[in-house]
């Protein structure tokens, strides 16, 4: 009765039968591995790209004066750099590690709802090949700033609606692969795998996800009113009709400050799962790791306006938004605690997945302590818009974002690829990247201090050491990168062996599969062994 | 491998829909800025071929699902993962629509007492805006639009909350009654719904004709306008979608799908259904009303 035609092609597609054709393995494909893979792939190109944006800037702010470049065109590589690494790098690349690792590390046959993945995946290319196409167009890209600030936006011209349009189809792509993400967690995990034994790659995701749902319809929204507000004469922003531009910022941050965390939290879950591996202890204290991510997820809900100290709030606004943002430098310092905590009396070894989470600790911590800083209003209003803040959210996001992805496709590549990664080429890679980024950003925080503002071509010469050092650490990190495509490369071409287990001592389902990981895991739906988990028999 | 669909979570393979639907997604938007951009008005044929490609892919995607559920090829554990699914999208469209109440909420309570001089705005208000008032209904202080009347909750709007909160029980009628295994009372109470919700369609096309026309009420009326529109607006777009999704799945169990023990599809659209009719709960008090 049931044995109609689709059920017997799944029964033969079975095992290691990979669609034959690029149309039908890519274009049409339901395997959350091939789908994870694109992901990773359409990251990797588009930080690529947002990276060649940024050597364009940092050519210009080589010197003082404009030698290269039109203030226009230094306008829209800056607002463009920032919206290909957020939509089109950082998110794509954490939602395809969650694509190749969630299943695998609970147990799941798929994702939960396997043909809504592959739209997500697909809508991306499309949105940012929209987005891209402005720079032919009259007037060029958008030019206002990733944040989208009207009025300023609103002058943008033709490219206003693509612009729109392009940040809906990324928000719808968000927003389904993060249900997907929940709807894999709560009901696909292998029956014997409750919450508190899931690995905390998977719990930052899942929390993640749910930050996701909550606040991208909100940026939908706000950039629907940009829309009808330049092509439909509302009045949302414009203070002549009783509306006001102060209401986008609060919209927009309402959805800008969860994003940061959902830029970071993943990469806490894989410097969570690195960490306890190398240094072959048992992560410190998992149960207040998920508090505390919980707990950053709700106050991100509650401290937007700290972006907007300096636009005029009222006194009360300001205090409040104050105190509530410097609250949760606490459950991030719980996290730091807890890494050096597990590292502790461990037996550490430095391969280079390790080095990576560790520069990350450190690193991070300077984009947070700079947070803090920032965090005071009245202090804020000497550091807003100047160069001080492009330091913090770079530590954030280069040195902790990217490099978790980093240390993550590290640590999982022999497991995806089947082979092991040159750990000499990994660490040149590291300490060459670690050095230069150094250089490229830490001298932005005097900048800043001194006064440079941000979003500007030009600059007074009292500022031209430091941007020309800042301007050398970036075409070298610059490169670097590109060494690491290689690297990349080089592994998925072959290499030594990779073994199952691939690490020494590392706690996992995913090390318990074969090495490259078969088209279809965990196809039966059963309990798994729980002592092969990390946090599997903790209580 | 099993034999038995059952034991195992189904996975489809080759996904074909997705891929239509995003090429849809992009030439609707493609079509819609092109048109939005052009000096001259032209009917936006290239959104509506997009349009057209996107309905033909949800048809296509939804088809292949009802015959995927009708060959019984899912258990349980799949029907969990569409019930989250609806339940989060679902969750999405709350936040979609609490960033428009944000912005309503923002300029009654800030931004128009503000222009008016109050807290920290009275120097805005000696300078830019002398003698403006910040009261609401507002257009703003340049009046954007001219003078303009707002609607009477007590009457049109009264009406359509009747309206929907009727359809919400209707259409709770009919799940009880499929879940009684009766269907032509199911299919008579779905009826009713898709009716009741036409009806307030109608009804609501009828009370913008009635603010273009008699009360000056436009979209380019300051906040106000601003706000109204939009909101009930995508409101509106939102009760339309629930009418079409309702109207289907009476088609289905004409037809005979659904059991009495499992039809997620019928609670899916029911759960929808409910939310749109909070949503105007919401409109009724915080756009008509207050
Ligand atoms: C202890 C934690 C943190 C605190 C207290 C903090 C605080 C702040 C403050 C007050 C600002 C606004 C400064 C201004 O514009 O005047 C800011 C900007 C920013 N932060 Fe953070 N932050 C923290 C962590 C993070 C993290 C984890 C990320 C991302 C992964 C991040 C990304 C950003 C970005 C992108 C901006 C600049 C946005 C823009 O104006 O374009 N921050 N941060
Ligand atoms: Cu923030």
């Amino acid at each position: 009765m049931s044995h109609d035609i689709t059920h017997n092609e799944i029964g033969h597609d079975h095992h290691d039968h990979k669609p034959k054709g690029f149309v039908k393995r890519w274009l049409m494909t339901t395997n959350h591995k091939d789908i994870g893979t694109l992901y990773l792939v359409f990251a990797l190109a588009m930080f690529i790209l947002g990276g060649a944006m940024a050597m364009v800037i940092r050519l210009e702010l080589f010197q003082p004066g404009l030698q290269f470049i039109e203030p226009h065109f230094f306008n829209q590589m800056t607002t463009m750099h920032a919206l290909v690494m957020i939509f089109g790098a950082v998110m794509p690349a954490f939602v395809g590690l969650a694509n190749w690792m969630i299943p695998l590390m609970i147990g799941a046959p798929d994702m939960a709802l396997p043909r809504m993945n592959n739209w997500s995946f697909w809508i991306l290319p499309f949105a940012f090949t929209m987005l891209l196409a402005t720079f032919f167009m009259d007037g060029g890209a958008p030019a206002g700033g990733w944040t989208m600030y009207p009025p300023l936006v609103l002058q943008g011209g033709h490219n206003v609606g693509f612009l729109v349009f392009a940040v809906h189809m990324m928000g719808i792509s968000s927003i389904m692969g993060a249900i997907n993400v929940i709807a894999t967690i709560m009901n696909m995990r292998a029956p014997n795998v409750g919450y508190l034994n899931m690995p905390l790659f998977v719990w930052t995701w899942l929390i993640t996800a749910f930050l996701l749902i909550a606040v991208m319809p909100v940026l939908a929204g706000a950039v629907t009113m940009v829309l009808t507000d330049r092509y439909f004469a509302t009045s949302f922003f414009n203070a002549a009709g009783g509306g006001d531009p102060v209401l986008f910022q609060h919209l927009f941050w309402f959805f800008g400050h969860p994003e940061v965390y959902i830029m970071i939290l993943p990469a806490f879950g894989i410097v969570s799962e690195i960490i306890p591996t190398f240094a072959r202890k048992p992560l410190f204290g998992y149960v207040s790791m998920v508090y505390a991510t919980a707990a950053i997820a709700f106050l991100s809900f509650i401290v937007w306006a700290h972006h907007m100290f300096s636009v005029g709030m009222p006194l009360g606004g300001e205090l409040y938004f104050m105190y509530a943002t410097m609250m949760i430098a606490v459950p991030t310092g719980v996290k730091i605690f807890n890494w050096v905590a597990t590292m502790w009396k461990g037996s550490m070894t430095f391969e280079t997945p390790m080095l990576w989470s560790l520069a990350f600790v450190v690193l991070f911590s300077i984009g947070g302590f700079s947070g803090v800083m920032m965090a005071l209003a009245p202090v804020d209003l000497q550091y807003h818009d100047t160069y001080f803040i492009v330091a913090h959210f770079h530590y954030v996001l280069v040195t902790g974002a990217v490099y978790g992805i980093i240390a993550g496709v590290y640590y999982w590549l022999p497991k995806w690829s089947g082979h092991m990664y040159s750990e000499r080429l990994g660490k040149i890679h590291f300490w060459w990247s670690t050095i230069s980024v150094n250089v490229l950003f830490f001298p932005q925080h005097f900048l800043g201090l001194a006064g440079m503002p941000r979003r500007i071509p030009d600059y007074s010469t009292q500022f031209a050491e430091f941007n020309m050092m800042s301007s050398i650490g970036g075409f070298a990190f610059g490169l670097a990168q590109v060494f690491f495509v290689y690297i990349v490369w080089k592994t998925v071409r072959g290499g030594e062996k990779a073994t199952d287990q691939v690490w020494d001592d590392a706690k996992g389902l995913e090390w318990t599969v074969p090495s490259p990981a078969p088209y279809h895991t965990f196809e039966e739906f059963g309990p798994v062994d729980l002592d092969k988990m990390a946090h599997g028999k903790i209580h | 491998m099993s034999e038995t669909s059952k034991d195992q979570y189904y996975v489809p393979h080759l996904a074909k829909w997705p891929i239509v639907g995003t090429v849809g997604m992009t030439v609707t938007f493609v079509g819609a800025t092109l048109a939005m951009n052009s000096q001259t008005s032209t009917t936006p044929w290239v959104m509506y071929a997009g349009i057209a490609i996107i309905l033909t892919m949800f048809f296509g995607w939804f088809s292949e699902v009802i015959k995927e559920s009708e060959d019984n090829l899912y258990n349980k554990q799949v029907d969990g993962s569409f019930r989250m699914g609806m339940i989060w999208f679902i969750f999405s469209e709350v936040m979609f629509f609490a960033a428009f109440f944000g912005a309503l909420f923002y300029a009654r309570t800030l931004s128009i007492p503000w222009l008016g001089g109050e807290g920290t705005g009275l120097a805005t208000n000696e300078v830019l805006w002398n003698g403006f008032e910040g009261v609401w209904p507002s257009n703003g202080p340049g009046e954007l639009n001219g003078r303009f009347e707002i609607i009477d909750p007590y009457h049109l709007p009264l009406v359509n909350t009747l309206l929907l909160i009727a359809s919400s029980v209707t259409i709770t009628i009919a799940h009880h009654a499929l879940r009684a295994g009766n269907r032509s009372q199911t299919i008579f109470w779905l009826i009713a719904t898709v009716i009741l919700g036409a009806v307030f369609i109608f009804f609501q096309a009828e009370e913008y004709v009635l603010a273009y026309q008699e009360f000056n009420l436009k979209l380019s009326s300051g906040i106000y306008g601003s706000t109204f529109f939009m909101l009930t607006g995508f409101h509106g777009v939102h009760v339309t979608l629930g009418a079409i999704m309702i109207s289907i799945i009476t088609i289905r169990v004409i037809k005979g799908h659904f059991k009495p023990e499992s039809h997620f599809g019928f609670e899916a659209v029911a759960w929808y259904w409910h939310f749109v009719d909070v949503v105007w709960l919401g409109l009724f008090i915080f756009v008509y009303i207050l």
